[in-house]
């Protein structure tokens, strides 16, 4: 039986996207770095290939759309948990229609669709940090307090406290969930702050992993039948002093994934997938 | 005897003026001449008083009718509902027996303190001549009664007011001849028929809605309290772990309150409709933890309900698995060969939008609890509901500092700040230093973070001051039963009876685990109500039972809104109902004009209930006060519907002391009342530190420097002024082992006997927060202090804090192992200062008294139980101590005029709007407040006190109309040398609109310290007052 909030990481499908060729020049981005897409794509590739060889999850992987020059950051197109999925509504006005694909395919994973149909309201996934015990909500550039409260409408379960994201593109730019009750958490003063925040805001408690990166702080966390925990984390090449921090765990199958292209788009690792947890029993 | 007969005439007398004025413009001269018996017969009547509680509690009972038939007396229309109170009192002798009936030593208790209460009340009269608007209250509900029983009515109407006035003594009379007879001059007047009109009224019927949708009916003498009713419904359930739950009652503005199982359920009702429902009111964070099926059970059935009534929100799984966990508690395993049909379960109610999907779902996930018991379905369902985010959570309307729109939830970890759905802030009692609430604004101080230099205040504006005390309340008891440990298990029994006074039963959930691991009896079998009843009783119970504890949130609190009334709104429901009672306020005015000014300023949402709280403050201002504490009930009912008359009544109150200032109000009072009543506010606030030794080193007493306490400068007078006063009250004692038992012999000491046992476990809290309270106050004392010697004790390294540098200390010296010697101690030191302070008290008392007394039955009952309960010897303290010291009107502790320090209260609703900017202090400086503190420190025991952890022991708060109360204890253990010190820091908190006896207020809590404590000295004594300069709020 899955009880109410059991089974914190215990995926069983992951929804991927390809990249676009547009997204080496279109994609939005913070910085002005330029985007190999070849090796954008080869990195994107790897990733989807350790989801779906190494940790055995069922990938749903939705074709590009040229049109689309950030789809492949499936993660702000929705929010899953448990047996519902919201279908966001993003910040950003050129993405909003990243959502169509990705509403399909959830049905057809026989999800229950909500969708964020007030125009008043923005959310992206990436501001949405879930830890197993209730929701973070980021607002920042993309989403706003009226996503939230859709976001908490959709997962009545749950707790939903927001937390002003003043830096970076996303909450989960700098922190994200490396287990349950731990959270990783990037150096920097803004990530700290959010940190505090996020820790009185709580009723449960959490351990944090402060990693030098900020960037470095998004992984993927993940718990699996025969495998246990499972981190994806940045590589030795890019944060070399924040991989000595994820070292440290030692209950955790770790798996650097490189991630060096995307993240010039701001792209991050959680960035690229959204995870399911079908429960077959029920 | 004497001083009693003396103040009964006095009584007759004001009641007389009283029935003879029919205007108020007569009422004016009466209320001078008022005045004058009032400043010296008021500390009579504490005395009075005194002995009435101790000789007389049977006769007390009855009295408080009688004083309900003055009042309407007094106003020519309320006289025919008069008529009603004389049955009850035949009633009496058969209602006295009727508790014992029951068997439970606890409920033989609860008489003593219904006695109490009404020897109270009978001291009353005394008070309603001075106050005739609190009598007032009690007439309508009497009226009401009136009405059921149209014979008496018609009798009633006859007699007249002549008639009233006799009815006032007879009914005394009653009370004298049952009693001691000491009282016989009242005898006299009573008329047989009065009684018997008594004894018919004293039984009601109560109709409790359980939590299976059913009725419980049952008699309940009408001036029972509220423990009473919940003992009977408990005992129907075949309950044990009752501190969970609660009754409650939707009081005139349909809002579901909390029925006070230590005030009398008729004062709280406030009308004649004895409709109540029994539900969950702590909902434990680990339902497997309790001990009972059947508690889990009850518990299950409350959650039923509140998930399907939306109040707590979940989702379409979470609906579909609580609702297969009900359907396998209810009808077991499913069966595969007659499968229930969809439109069976479509009758019942799992949640607000039931649809056949969610039926399918929860047959579906039926069928997978099979072999699951009843008792472990219960448990799953509560094993999940119990992770809801909403899970215990209260919610409540209230506004930020923005004017925006947030709910208040307040829950086992602390207070929870809702924009919408979002949580956008959250404070856990930790953080939490004091709650408090003004008029409608609600409130926290908070505990600096580590970066932060300073404490901060956070303020919410709530609809009306009775949705912000009833927040304020639901906090304290929050915080009470989750936060506290529990006492050791020989004071729990004594902890029923106390604790039951004020917050909630009285257990803190770490007792009632621990009396509930005591249960020693076979699980008791019980029957299991279907989910239909449940649904129906959603529908048809619509009175009292889906709302409480949700009732403001329930329904994503819109239903809440609605019932709500804006702030303006208030004001008129206020005013209205005022202008009805304006008849027997104006009867009342002369008496209250004194007071009126002030009354004015209270201003209606001011009108602040009581909670009672179990502590010492509790004593203090409760014992004193009697003749005001029949008062209160009938001033609750006013306040919520009629801000006008309340007022008077606190003024009256009030204005006993303060007499001098009323006479020139009075003609005025009553029109300008309106306009006058946002204007004064005080809080007051009084730390006590107390440390006691388990070695003892050396001979550390505190002698209270009966110089210490100049005449308070800061008289309640200053209408216009908001008073916040902080006493600090730091007691070195030396424990000696003996001196705890002893402790535990008188009521007081009882609390501390539960306290000192979590002690030691519950270091982990720090008193810090306080402590720097005090050590900041201390700083700004040091201007106003006055010079004290500070004897060093080396002894006591550790206790004390604060150093020298605060000039007014008050040095104890006690020995610590005789507590004979610390009685004395008290009587020397405190004496001086007592003598003035308890007269001041006496007269205070009324002023207390009747803010308390609005809440209605918590001032009488406290001084009832405290009398009872207690050993004779207190009361009997009280009453000598007040009766020396009626001469000297006693400011034990004034500060020199106060530097004038304004206060910026920085309102934080959202840790967005935080982080942006932390501006929001410049928007919201609410208050500009006047700050004095004295400080008075016996001797220097540590410096690093502040460091030291401490734990929160308890909060206590008493509110009355006026006046809200708040104690919070501390206490600290800790090693040094080989000694164990134990550092008790009390901390009261007085808040009010009207102006408070500073002094008085700080004697008895030095008192009361001493009293409590035998064993322990007073190390420091610092007194806080902020006084609000001018209303510039809003």
């Amino acid at each position: 039986m899955a009880g109410l909030m059991a089974g914190f990481g215990h995926y069983t499908h992951a929804v991927v996207r390809g990249i676009p060729a547009s997204l080496a020049k279109e994609a939005l981005r913070t910085s002005q770095a330029e985007v190999d897409l070849t090796r954008a794509r080869t990195e994107h590739e790897a990733y989807v290939e350790v989801l779906r060889t190494r940790l055995g999850l069922g990938v749903v992987e939705l074709p590009a759309d040229e049109s689309l020059p950030d789809c492949v950051f499936v993660e702000d197109a929705a929010v899953v948990c448990g047996e519902t999925a919201l279908i966001t509504r993003p910040g950003a006005e050129s993405r909003r229609r990243e959502t169509e694909v990705m509403k399909e395919a959830l049905k057809d994973l026989n999800l229950n669709i909500v969708e964020m149909t007030d125009e008043n309201a923005t959310l992206d996934g990436g501001d949405v940090l879930f830890t197993g015990r209730e929701f973070f909500v980021g607002l920042s550039k993309r989403t706003n307090q009226r996503g939230a409260e859709i976001l908490a409408d959709a997962f009545k379960d749950y707790a939903v406290s927001t937390v002003p994201v003043l830096e970076g593109l996303h909450l989960k730019s700098f922190c994200s969930m490396g287990g349950p009750g731990l959270i990783i958490i990037g150096s920097s003063e803004p990530a700290q702050k959010a940190l505090k925040i996020m820790q009185q805001m709580s009723d449960h408690r959490y351990d944090k992993l402060t990693v030098p990166d900020d960037i470095a702080a998004n992984c993927v966390y993940m718990n699996l039948p025969n495998k246990g925990h499972v981190l994806l984390h940045c590589t030795a090449e890019e944060f070399p002093e924040s991989v000595k921090v994820f070292e440290k765990l030692k209950d955790h199958m770790l798996i650097p994934v490189s991630n060096m292209e995307k993240v010039k788009v701001d792209g991050a690792l959680t960035c690229c997938s959204v995870l399911i947890s079908k429960n077959p029993n029920i | 005897m004497t001083t009693e007969a003396g103040s009964e005439t006095e009584v007759k007398e004001k009641a007389e003026e009283s029935a003879a004025q029919p205007d108020q413009s007569e009422t004016a001269k009466p209320e001078s001449q008022e005045v004058a018996n009032v400043e010296g017969g008021e500390k009579e009547k504490g005395k009075e008083k005194e002995k009435e509680g101790k000789e007389g509690k049977g006769i007390t009972r009855y009295l408080p009718t009688w004083f309900k038939k003055q009042k309407s007396q007094t106003s020519p229309t309320k006289e025919v509902p008069a008529t009603e109170e004389p049955v009850s009192k035949g009633v009496e002798g058969e209602e006295e027996p009727a508790p014992e009936v029951n068997g439970h030593a606890e409920e033989v208790e609860e008489k003593e303190e219904v006695k109490s209460e009404e020897v109270k009340e009978a001291t009353q009269p005394e008070s309603d001549s001075n106050a005739s608007a609190d009598t007032e209250p009690a007439k309508e509900e009497k009226v009401e009664d009136a009405t059921a029983k149209s014979p008496e009515k018609t009798k009633d109407t006859a007699v007249g007011e002549g008639a009233e006035e006799e009815k006032k003594k007879e009914p005394e009379g009653h009370v004298e001849a049952e009693t001691d007879g000491g009282e016989s001059q009242t005898s006299i007047f009573q008329s047989p028929l009065r009684l018997v009109r008594k004894n018919k009224m004293k039984v009601v019927v109560c109709h409790v809605t359980l939590l299976e949708g059913t009725d419980f009916t049952c008699e309940v003498e009408k001036r029972a309290k509220g423990q009473y009713l919940f003992f009977k419904v408990c005992e129907h359930l075949n309950l044990l772990e009752k501190d969970y739950f609660g009754l409650t009652y939707k009081d005139n503005h349909d809002e579901k309150c909390w029925l006070d199982p230590t005030k009398e359920i008729k004062r709280q009702i406030r009308s004649n409709n004895w409709q109540f429902a029994f539900g969950v009111k702590f909902y434990p964070p680990d339902p497997s933890q309790l001990t009972e099926d059947i508690t889990r059970y009850l518990l299950c059935l409350q959650l039923r309900e509140d998930v399907a009534s939306g109040r707590l929100p979940c989702s379409f799984v979470t609906h579909a698995l609580l609702g297969s966990y009900t359907l396998q508690a209810e009808l077991g395993d499913h069966e595969p060969d007659q499968p229930r049909p969809l439109d069976f379960i479509s009758q019942l109610t799992f949640a607000p939008n039931q649809n056949k999907e969610m039926e399918e779902k929860i047959l579906e996930l039926h069928k997978s609890h099979r072999g699951m018991t009843p008792a472990q379905a219960d448990l799953q369902f509560l094993e999940n509901a119990k992770k809801l985010s909403m899970y215990g959570v209260d919610l409540h309307h209230a506004k930020d500092s923005e004017g925006v729109d947030i709910m208040l939830g307040v829950c086992a970890n602390g207070l929870l700040v809702y924009k919408d759905r979002l949580r956008i802030n959250r404070f856990a009692w930790p953080k939490i230093l004091k709650i408090s609430y003004k008029r409608n604004n609600f409130y926290i101080k908070i505990r600096p973070g580590e970066t932060e230099q300073f404490e901060s205040t956070v303020g919410f504006k709530l609809q009306n001051h009775r949705s912000a005390k009833r927040l304020w309340k639901v906090c304290v008891e929050n915080h009470s039963f989750f936060r506290l440990n529990a006492p050791e298990p020989p004071t729990k029994a004594r902890f029923l009876t106390l604790g039951s006074k004020f917050r909630y039963s009285g257990r803190t959930q770490a007792q009632t685990r621990l009396a509930s691991s005591l249960i020693d009896r076979p699980a008791p079998s019980f029957e299991r109500t279907s989910s239909k009843r449940i649904s129906r009783s959603l529908d048809g119970a619509p009175v009292i039972s889906i709302t409480e504890a949700g009732s403001e949130t329930a329904e994503n609190g819109r239903d809440h809104r609605l019932e709500l009334h804006s702030d303006s709104k208030a004001e008129e429901v206020d005013l209205s109902p005022a202008d009805v009672e304006a008849i027997p306020s104006q009867q009342s005015p002369g008496r209250a004009e004194p007071a009126l000014s002030q009354d004015l300023d209270k201003t209606q949402d001011e009108v602040l209930k009581h909670q009672a709280s179990i502590s010492q403050l509790k004593r203090s201002f409760m014992e004193a006060p009697p003749p005001s504490p029949p008062q209160p009930n009938q001033w609750e009912k006013r306040l919520t519907s009629s801000p006008a008359t309340i007022r008077v009544q606190q003024h009256q109150v009030v204005s006993v002391p303060q007499t001098e200032a009323a006479s020139a109000d009075n003609a005025s009072s009553e029109t300008k009342e309106p306009a006058k009543t946002t204007e004064v506010e005080i809080e007051e606030t009084v730390v006590i530190q107390e440390v006691s030794r388990a070695p003892k080193p050396g001979v550390v007493t505190v002698t209270a420097d009966p110089t210490a306490a100049p005449p308070a400068e800061h008289e309640p007078q200053d209408q216009k002024v908001k008073v916040e006063e902080e006493a600090a009250l730091a007691e070195v004692e030396e424990v000696s082992p003996v001196k705890p038992e002893k402790a535990s012999s008188d009521s007081e000491s009882e609390e501390e006997a539960e306290y000192h046992p979590n002690v030691p476990a519950s270091i982990s809290q720090s008193q810090i927060p306080e402590e720097k309270e005090e050590e900041e106050q201390m700083k700004e004392e040091e201007e106003e202090q006055q010079q004290a010697s500070a004897p060093v004790v080396p002894s006591l390294p550790a206790e004390v804090s604060q150093p020298a540098e605060e000039t007014s200390q008050e040095e104890e010296e006690e020995e610590s192992k005789k507590e004979e010697m610390e009685v004395e101690e008290k009587k020397d030191d405190q004496e001086e200062k007592e003598s003035g302070r308890e007269t001041e008290d006496s007269t205070d008392d009324p002023m207390v008294t009747p803010e308390e007394a609005p809440e209605g039955l918590m001032v009488p009952e406290e001084s009832a139980e405290a009398g009872p309960t207690e050993d004779l010897e207190q009361p009997k303290m009280n009453g000598e101590a007040s009766l020396v010291e009626v001469d000297p009107r006693p400011q034990v502790i004034c500060c020199s005029e106060p530097p004038v320090v304004k206060t910026e209260m920085v309102t934080i609703s959202d840790t967005f709007a935080a982080q942006k900017t932390e501006i929001a202090t410049k928007e919201v400086p609410i208050v500009h407040t006047e700050t004095k503190t004295i400080t008075y420190e016996a001797a220097q025991l540590d410096g690093n006190s502040d460091g030291e952890p401490g734990v929160l022991m308890t909060a206590q708060t008493i509110t009355s109309e006026s006046l809200c109360t708040t104690t919070t204890t501390h206490i600290t253990k800790t090693l040094k040398g080989g000694l164990s010190e134990t550092r008790i820091e009390k901390r009261i908190v007085i808040t009010g609109d009207c102006d408070i006896d500073h002094d008085q207020a700080l004697a008895q809590a030095i008192k009361e310290a001493k009293e409590q404590h035998p064993d322990m000295s007073v190390t420091r004594v610092v007194v806080h007052k902020e006084t609000e300069l001018a209303e510039e709020e809003d």
